[in-house]
């Protein structure tokens, strides 16, 4: 079976810096890293790939640099790298990631997709499930546990207060959430075959088969209005009071606020 | 000299670095304090192929460079200078004098499962009264048919008893002097091959360190690694590569010490202010880095020397030489700076400054790679 894993690579901190000019993440200095929950869906690709056998492909769009990212997923495991770079392709938002990284995956052989929940920096969680829509093919997310049975996928599917096991018929998308697994290290030699043995096959605009508008900043609805670094909220107060009481209290509060 | 690190050395040390931090660290106290070997570790290790490093691929090896295998060294013994001894013994004194003299039948035999992991090198050749003066070797291998018969014993051999191959060196004619000592693999398991007293150390306590004794040991002539009265010339060119190895442990210590001071006087506060504010503490911590530094291109100089060069005895001497002065120096003035916390279990330092004690000594003392300098330039 062949897999393919979409990683992103990423700045590897929780306390995103922003330029006050350009409003935009300063990633100078910052090092980069494989997205966590992509590095999970890449571990759950080669843990089928150790029990049952599969090629795995990653794919990454992004400036050149994300080859760094391929060549670990490389080191990790995968047999092959894609990385999807156009100075066209900048500026994009979700639909426009999505867009450009179908109209990628279109030209590869697939049964199953993994992709990460959502990435560190940019929180969304909508470029998986946007890529599924794109190439027709049903997609599960927030999967916290993966296993191929035959055709179809089992997947574990997470929600806030439970779980759902969901039988899925392959071609298939996953997202996957960065705790279902610890990732495996890379091996040394494993990293120098990655830079000297394999290869990351870049695909620029030609390579694609999409609309100038559907890609890019002007593929994009999206538009930044303003970043700001989110403000902590304070740690809440605890009241124990009756049923009466309480709702009293409840009502005080929100007249305060000017909620009602 | 260019030392700046390939993309592939830098990821790989990455790798190192991740691999000691989440996985080394966290017992280094406890290696340390139980003088039990790291066993668990190892077998990690040998999962990630970093117990073959620098071995070509076709020998069960990474097929990595020296260098490479100096960041491994270096990066473990930031954390634990236990598990940094452990790999550096392994690669560059067990693993690699089969490498380099052995067979292709005794590569495929004996070097594959150790390049694996699978099995765990040592190198045998100190004496009680041969150390430093490696020429009176009183072990003696005598000829007898198909095999060898061993006699006598080693001490201070690192992994010992944990390890499942050993490269022994004995006396095989002793009336040529150092021409008439020869190296053999010998098993574990061996009839005749015995374990006498595990040393009770100042520093590297997690790692093994035994006597070997050996009482008419008979191993197969095709054990013999090299031709006969060459062990010399092998136990000094392994050392020469052995050397390097506990050079990146010297500096793994230092480096390491250095980490966790600068974290400390940044932290610490006396007089309203933290050490890191008063010029003492940062004219210290300069001199400190300085000398890490320094060390680590003399390190990187003589690994990427040993791919390069035919001999790299000097380059390897002067890198363990500064390195393991510098490790002594630099965890000591760690330890003052952490004053008297420094002097507590509590606090890595201390452990870090016992470790580096034995850089200066083993695999040739300070005194030793003087000599083998000033042979250059005398």
């Amino acid at each position: 079976m062949k897999i393919v894993v979409c990683i992103k690579q990423v700045p590897d901190t929780n306390e995103v810096k922003l330029d006050p000019v350009t409003g935009t993440l300063i990633r100078d200095g910052v090092p980069s890293i494989i997205n966590p929950d992509d590095k999970a869906g890449l571990e759950a690709a080669l843990a089928i790939k150790d029990s049952i056998g599969a090629e795995v492909t990653v794919i990454s769009m992004g400036p050149l640099q994300a080859d760094a990212v391929l060549r670990e997923g490389l080191a990790m495991g995968a047999d092959n790298a894609y990385l999807v770079s156009d100075r066209a392709f900048g500026g994009a938002d979700t639909l426009a990631t999505s867009t450009t990284l179908a109209a990628a995956i279109k030209k590869l052989e697939y049964d199953l997709i993994i992709t990460g929940r959502q990435a560190i920096d940019g929180d969304t969680a909508q470029v998986g499930p946007q890529i599924s829509e794109h190439l027709g093919i049903p997609n599960v997310s927030y999967a916290e546990d993966i296993r191929v049975e035959g055709e179809f996928v089992i997947v574990k599917r997470q929600y806030e207060d439970r779980y759902h096991t969901i039988k899925v018929q392959m071609p298939c998308l996953i997202t996957a959430l960065g705790e279902m697994n610890q990732p495996r290290y890379m091996t040394p030699g494993g990293i120098f075959d990655a830079y000297r043995e394999k290869e990351v096959v870049v695909w620029t605009r030609q390579d694609l088969e999409v609309d100038d508008d559907s890609i890019g900043l002007k593929g994009s609805p999206t538009k930044v209005a303003q970043s700001f670094p989110k403000s902590v909220k304070p740690a809440g107060t605890k009241v124990s009071l009756d049923a009466e009481e309480s709702a009293d209290y409840i009502i005080e509060k929100l007249k305060e606020k000017f909620v009602i | 000299m260019d030392f700046a690190l390939s993309k592939e050395q830098m990821m790989a040390r990455t790798l190192f670095r991740d691999f000691a931090i989440n996985e080394v660290e966290p017992l280094a106290q406890e290696v340390d304090e139980t003088e039990v070997f790291p066993r668990k570790t190892v077998e990690k290790m040998q999962k990630l192929g970093f117990m073959g490093i620098p071995i070509p691929k076709k020998y069960g090896g990474q097929g990595c460079d020296t260098l490479t295998y100096v960041l491994a060294v270096e990066e473990l013994s930031k954390v634990c200078g236990t598990t940094g001894v452990i790999v550096s013994a392994h690669t560059s004194l067990g693993a690699d004098p089969i490498r380099k003299f052995g067979t292709e039948e005794q590569k495929d035999k004996y070097l594959k499962p150790l390049a694996r992991g699978e099995k765990l090198g040592a190198f045998a050749l100190t004496e009680p009264g041969a150390g430093t003066d490696a020429s009176g070797q009183q072990t003696k291998a005598v000829l007898d048919g198909e095999e060898y018969i061993l006699n006598g014993s080693k001490i201070f051999i690192t992994n010992g008893k944990e390890a499942d191959t050993y490269i022994v060196f004995a006396m095989t004619d002793k009336s040529k002097g150092t021409k008439g000592i020869s190296a053999f693999i010998v098993e574990k398991g061996t009839e005749g091959f015995s374990f006498g007293t595990k040393e009770k150390k100042m520093g590297i306590r997690g790692s093994a360190t035994y006597e070997l004794i050996f009482t008419d040991c008979r191993i197969p002539k095709e054990n013999l690694l090299g031709t006969e009265g060459r062990g010399f010339g092998i136990a000094m060119q392994t050392l020469d590569g052995g050397r390097i190895g506990i050079a990146a442990q010297a500096l793994g210590l230092a480096s390491g010490a250095l980490e966790s001071t600068i974290e400390y006087v940044k932290e610490r506060k006396q007089f309203g202010r933290s050490l890191s504010k008063f010029q003492y503490t940062q004219f210290q911590i300069a001199d400190m880095a300085v000398k890490v530094e320094a060390a680590r291109n003399l390190v990187y100089k003589a690994a990427i020397a040993k791919d390069k060069q035919k001999v790299f005895s000097v380059e390897a001497a002067m890198a363990k030489l500064y390195a393991a002065e510098v490790a002594m120096e630099v965890t000591t003035k760690a330890v003052q700076l952490h004053g008297g916390y420094g002097y507590t279990r509590e606090y890595d330092v201390e452990r870090m400054m016992r470790d580096a004690k034995i850089t200066e000594i083993y695999e040739g003392t300070s005194e030793v790679q003087r000599m083998v300098i000033a042979g250059k330039y005398l």
